[in-house]
Formats: structure tokens, sequence, C-alpha cells
């Protein structure tokens, strides 16, 4: 299929009414809970599922398509306008961006940041709608090992290679996994973990575990350590930027795209580390080098470029290969399965013209975010002053709503509320709460390619490597659990510069101490990944 | 004894260790419950990805315990309206909890309307506003307001409850 005509298509059904409205909902919504603390783009399409299950497929995923990338877009604003950064991928921008603000160039910063996104994320959008096509044509080929390592791959690298701590990565994980298991065995029909409960027997409905983790986890923990000063908001006018700004913004946002698409494709991508690379590389090639620390724009341009572009790249796997590396891909792979279709490299085939429509809504929100944002930027910032008593039992209400209305009983609630306290106890103490979701929702699938697998072969474990493709996804799979092993051994023969490794920066452990625990933790949770695989 | 006692202290985070191994035990006992003849046509079953998890999830526990009493800790999260600079404010927490429960018990029988205003006005008094007429008001203006627009907007009726006949 010719992927220009395909995708012309695709913009005939996104240029509907009908349908540019649910874009610009959902550009608007995206932005608004981007900017707005406590909440994210996945919850947000999480709590919409129910609502939108009257919807037709291609109209909820263009609304989704705009939460996503407008999600992105309000994280830097606030980034910017207040110096705490609510995502992790947007930790990088608050860096030069808030210097920016306080030395009076929010409006510049603002600017850059809006103008750099637009550009990376039509172009992560523009490689998406060329990969993608590539990447299923390779993986229609692929049997059920193949899946099943690649699945185990994005699992452990996921919660290997992000996060502070490896351990609590593993441990959340598996708590999701546990969770995943609830309800009827889809092969022999054996319940698991119902405890003689008929409202557990179809399983959590991942709605409300979503809810749970993401938005009663969330404020019940925000509740226990709430702010009493109210955070001073920076004024900010309308963004706009001068001929210098211009001249030393596009090259960094060419740049930031550049590390940012390859990052997020990669399945155990994530905006962090293009984010930081991105700004790294700008501070070594700026002719400006003074000015970093106290507000230089390249600093802006740069990640914020990489982190927009990295949000392309995600949509790659998630599309090509039903393959989610981060919160809100999740929740949408969740979404096309609660839509009854099947997620994976047949989605382009079967459901061509919705996921071509869901690129097109791409490029279309994106030059929404740009139209509508760059006057509303003021407005945003006003958001930012709302009552926070308003906002957290807000999101308990409308948390509430949304998983009571999947199912209409009481009884979901319950289990709303269990999650929401684990949610809190793993921000307590610092477990991340990403490889659990993707342990509730890849878990079952994971189990049946596994159970697919060995039916192929007959019960013979040899089965398990009898793709090429799998046994290269197992050695990368292997270099990844023996990392921290391999990163000792050269430092061990070669001193090194003493560096700081970016991810053990907050340990609070003494640094010695620190260290040999870590080591020989993950040392021990190397063995156990071996088993599994 | 009291040496166990300090060696406790602040130790809290041996709960999650305690409960890792707790999921875990749980999960190898339900999986190990189940009664599957061998077929030729599932020879993994049932219960070897449970087994696996529950594996999983003991040596996490097992880790975590050492790593905590070696002196490790789990980073607390962050956040833009986190202060971590106080302790947990449990006079915040356990109210808000407290009106989520209540919403659990009303909604069924009292219906939404009702358990959602008690929902909202209990939870923003819970989180310190004091403007009791006007939060009292603009709850109520909510739960009316998402019982009609999900009944006439997306045709999901949620239960009216006391005020059924009313609504």
């Amino acid at each position: 299929m010719d992927v220009w005509s395909s995708l012309m298509d695709g913009f005939a059904t996104a240029l509907t009414p009908m349908n540019l409205l649910f874009a610009v909902i959902g550009v608007l919504l995206g932005t608004a809970v981007g900017v707005l603390p406590g909440l994210g783009p996945a919850m947000t399409v999480a709590l919409l599922l129910p609502v939108t299950a009257a919807l037709e497929p291609t109209s909820a995923f263009i609304m989704f398509a705009g939460i996503y990338y407008g999600g992105m877009f309000g994280g830097s604003t606030t980034s910017i306008l207040l110096n705490t950064p609510g995502e992790s991928s947007s930790v990088v921008t608050a860096i030069e961006g808030n210097k920016m603000a306080k030395a009076g160039r929010a409006a510049q910063a603002l600017a850059t940041a809006a103008i750099g996104s637009f550009i990376a994320g039509t172009i992560g959008t523009a490689l998406l709608a060329v990969f993608a096509p590539i990447v299923v044509q390779f993986a229609v080929s692929l049997g059920a090992p193949s899946y099943f390592a690649i699945m185990i791959l994005a699992l452990l690298a996921v919660t290997a290679v992000l996060g502070s701590s490896r351990l609590r990565g593993f441990a959340s994980l598996a708590l999701g996994l546990a969770i995943g298991l609830v309800g009827i065995d889809s092969v022999t029909g054996q319940r698991r973990l119902t405890f003689g409960q008929p409202l557990l027997v179809d399983g959590l409905d991942i709605v409300v575990v979503a809810v749970a983790i993401f938005a009663v986890g969330e404020a019940l923990w925000v509740a226990a350590h709430l702010r009493r000063t109210p955070l001073h908001v920076i004024p900010v006018g309308r963004p706009w930027m001068g001929k210098k700004d211009w001249q030393r913004s596009w090259k960094p946002w060419l740049r930031g795209t550049a590390f940012g698409f390859p990052f997020g494709a990669l399945p155990a991508g994530g905006a962090e580390i293009p984010t930081f690379l991105s700004y790294v590389t700008e501070k070594r090639l700026s002719k400006h080098p003074e000015e970093f620390g106290k507000g230089a724009i390249e600093g802006v341009a740069g990640p914020e470029a990489a982190n927009n572009a990295a949000a392309a790249g995600t949509l790659t796997p998630m599309l090509a290969l039903g393959l989610p590396t981060n919160a809100t891909a999740a929740v949408m792979l969740a979404a096309f399965t609660s839509y009854g279709i099947q997620p994976g490299p047949q989605l382009f085939s079967s459901q061509g013209p919705l996921v071509w429509a869901l690129i097109a809504s791409l490029f279309i929100g994106n030059f929404l975010l740009l139209l509508i944002n760059l006057p509303l930027a003021p407005v945003w910032a006003k958001l930012l002053q709302l009552p926070r008593p308003y906002l957290y039992a807000g999101i308990l209400f409308f948390a509430t709503l949304g998983a009571y209305s999947v199912n209409l009983q009481a009884f979901d609630l319950v289990i709303l509320l269990v999650l929401g306290a684990l949610g809190f106890m793993m921000r307590r103490f610092g477990l991340p709460v990403l490889p659990l979701i993707l342990g509730v929702i890849l878990g079952p699938r994971i189990e049946g390619q596994l159970r697919k697998t060995l039916q192929l072969s007959a019960g013979d474990p040899a089965g398990l490597f009898s793709e090429p493709i799998a046994i290269v996804v197992y050695i990368i799979v292997a270099i990844i659990l023996a990392w921290p092993f391999i990163y000792k051994l050269i430092r061990r023969n070669r001193p090194m510069p003493a560096t700081v490794i970016p991810g053990n920066s907050g340990a609070t452990v003494p640094r010695e101490a620190g260290g040999v625990s870590h080591g020989s933790h993950r040392a021990d949770g190397t063995a156990d990944g071996d088993g599994d695989g | 004894m009291s040496s166990l006692a300090t060696g406790l202290k602040g130790r809290a985070e041996l709960g999650v260790a305690l409960l890792l191994g707790a999921v875990g035990v749980l999960v190898f006992l339900d999986a190990n419950g189940l009664v599957t003849p061998y077929s030729q046509s599932d020879p993994v079953g049932p219960k070897t990805v449970p087994f696996i998890v529950s594996g999983l999830l003991i040596i996490c526990a097992i880790l975590l315990a050492i790593n905590v009493l070696r002196g490790g800790k789990g980073e607390a999260e962050g956040g833009e309206d986190v202060d971590l600079a106080h302790s947990a404010d449990w006079k915040t927490v356990l109210p808000l909890a407290g009106a989520f429960i209540l919403n659990i018990l009303l909604i069924d029988w009292a219906g939404w309307v009702i358990s959602g205003t008690v929902l909202f006005w209990g939870s923003v008094l819970a989180l310190g506003s004091r403007r009791y007429i006007r939060d009292g008001l603009i709850s109520v203006a909510l739960a009316l307001l998402t019982f009609y627009g999900f009944y006439l907007g997306l045709g999901i009726a949620l239960p009216a409850g006391l005020l059924e006949g009313i609504l």
C-alpha cells in the first residue's frame, strides 16, 4: 500500500468537521491536564475511556492523539513558569527555561518550546508514517517465539533502564504481572486469584487499574504532602521570539528531533535520555556556553524538541507491534482492546483507515497546538492558580465517576481505593509506576505468546529459540541485564574520570555504601531475570 | 530488644518487602490449588506463569528487605504540589479516604447525585478549603451536571437512588 495515498485518506477522515472538533477538544484538554499538576495525559485518556465507549473508535483516537501531544506541550509550560516539572521528561526543560523566565524572557522560552515542539512533532510524525509500515512488513513474518522475546525485552528494558532503582522497578513489574493474572485463564477456563469472588472473574478492568494508580494514588499522595505555601507563577504575556532567538533555536530543534525519535522508537526509549543528551550536546556546541545555567535558549529549544520527537517515536512500536513503552501509549493500547481491535502488526491491514486517520490527526493536532496555544499561554498560566483543594477533589471525583461508569458497580470503587492505596505506597517508597501498568497490560499477552510458542513445539522449551529474531532479542536482553556487571568491569580495568551516572544522582545513601548495595542487587536481579527467559 | 527496635525505626519500607512477599505467597498458593490434567494442546498450562510471577515477587521481597536493612531507600516521588519537607499529613489523607469510602457506601442506595456531592464536598473540606457554602453549591452543581451529562450525552444512567422520580 502506498503511504502517501493512505495518509491522504487519513487526512480526509480526520478533517471532517466532527473529527476536527474532537481534535480541538483533545488538544485543549491535553494542554490543560499537561499544565495542571497532578494530572497527566495517561490518566486523562484512562478517565475518558468509559466516556468514549459510545463514540466511533476513530473519533476517540483522534481525541486521544490530541491529548497525547497536548500533554507534552502543557508540561513544558509548567516547567518553564514554575520550575517544578511534573513529568520526568520535562526536567531538563526546567533547567534553562525557568532561568529564562526569571530573567524576564518567559515569552521567548515558551515560544521556542512551542515552535520546537511543533517542528519536532511534525518531523517525528512524518518519520512515524514512513517507518511504521516498514516495521510492519518486517513484523508480519514473525511468529509467537519472536513476539514473546520482543515483549520480554520491552518489559525488562522499561523496568531496568528507566528509574533510579532496578530492584524497585522489578518489584513494581511483578506486582503488575500479578494484577494481570486475576480472572479466568483464557485457555483452560480456570479461575486464577479470584478468591471465589464472582466479580473478579472477568479480571480487573484496565481502566480501573490505571485510574487507581495514576489518579487516586496521585491525589492521595499529594494530599499527604500538600505544599501549604502557594508556588510563585511567573507572569507571562504572549510568546514571541526575536530574530536572534530564531537563529539560536533552529539548529537545536533539529538536533533534538534527531535524538528524540530513535530513542522513542526503541522498546526502552522514553524521553528522559534523549532530552538529557540534547541538553549536553547543545551546551557543548553553543557559542554562548557562559549562558548555560543562566537561561540559554538552546537549552530549552533542544530538549523540548527531543521530548516531542520521542513522543512521536513511541507510537512506532505501539502501532506497528502493539508494544507500548510509555504510560499514555499503554493506556491507548488498552483502548484498542476495549474497542475489540487487536493491536499488533495486523493493525495496519485490518484497521488501516483508523490508523492513518490517527496519524493524520497527529499532524493536525500539532498544528492546532501551535495555532491555539501561542495566543492562549497567559490563560494556561492562570490555570496554575486553581485552588488546590478543588483540583485534587476534582481528580478524585472524576476518577470515581470514570471507574464507576465502566460497569456501574460499587465493587469497582473498592478496587479503586485498594489500588489507589497501592499507588500511594509506591510513590512513598520510590517504586516506579510505569512497570506496573505495562505488567498489567502486557502480562496476559506475554503469557498467550508463551503458550502458543510451546504449543507449536509440543512442549519443547527449545521452541522458544526457534526463530533467529528471538535469539537476537534474547542476546540484547542478556546485555541489558548484565550491563551493570560489564560497566563495573570496565570501570575496574580502566579508571574513569569522575562522572556522575545519571539516574543515581538522587541516592541519599553514602556514596560507597550505595554503590556496593546497588551493585550486588543488580547482580541478583540479573540472576532471577535469566531464570525467566 | 531495644537494638531491634532502633533497627526497625525508619524502616517502614520493610512493609513493602512484606507486602511483596505476601502477594508472592498468595499467587503461589492460588496457582498450586489449580487442578489441570496435562494437555497436549497446552503444555504450559495455567500454572506456569503464576509460578514465575510468584517467584519474581518473592525474590524482589527478599532483595528489597536486604537492601533496606543495608540502608537503601526508595526516593519518594516529588511534584509541583508536593512538599517533601514535611512528613505525611494523615489529618488530610484519612478524611479524604473517609469521603471516598462514604461515596462507595452511598452510591447504590442514595444515588450518584447525593454520594457524588458528599465525595466532592468532603474532599474539598479535607484538603483545607473553608468556604463551606460555596463549596457545597459547587459540589451539588458538579454532581447534577455529571448525572445529566452522562445520561443525556452518553446514555449511561448513573444510579438515581433516593432521588428516583425527582431527577
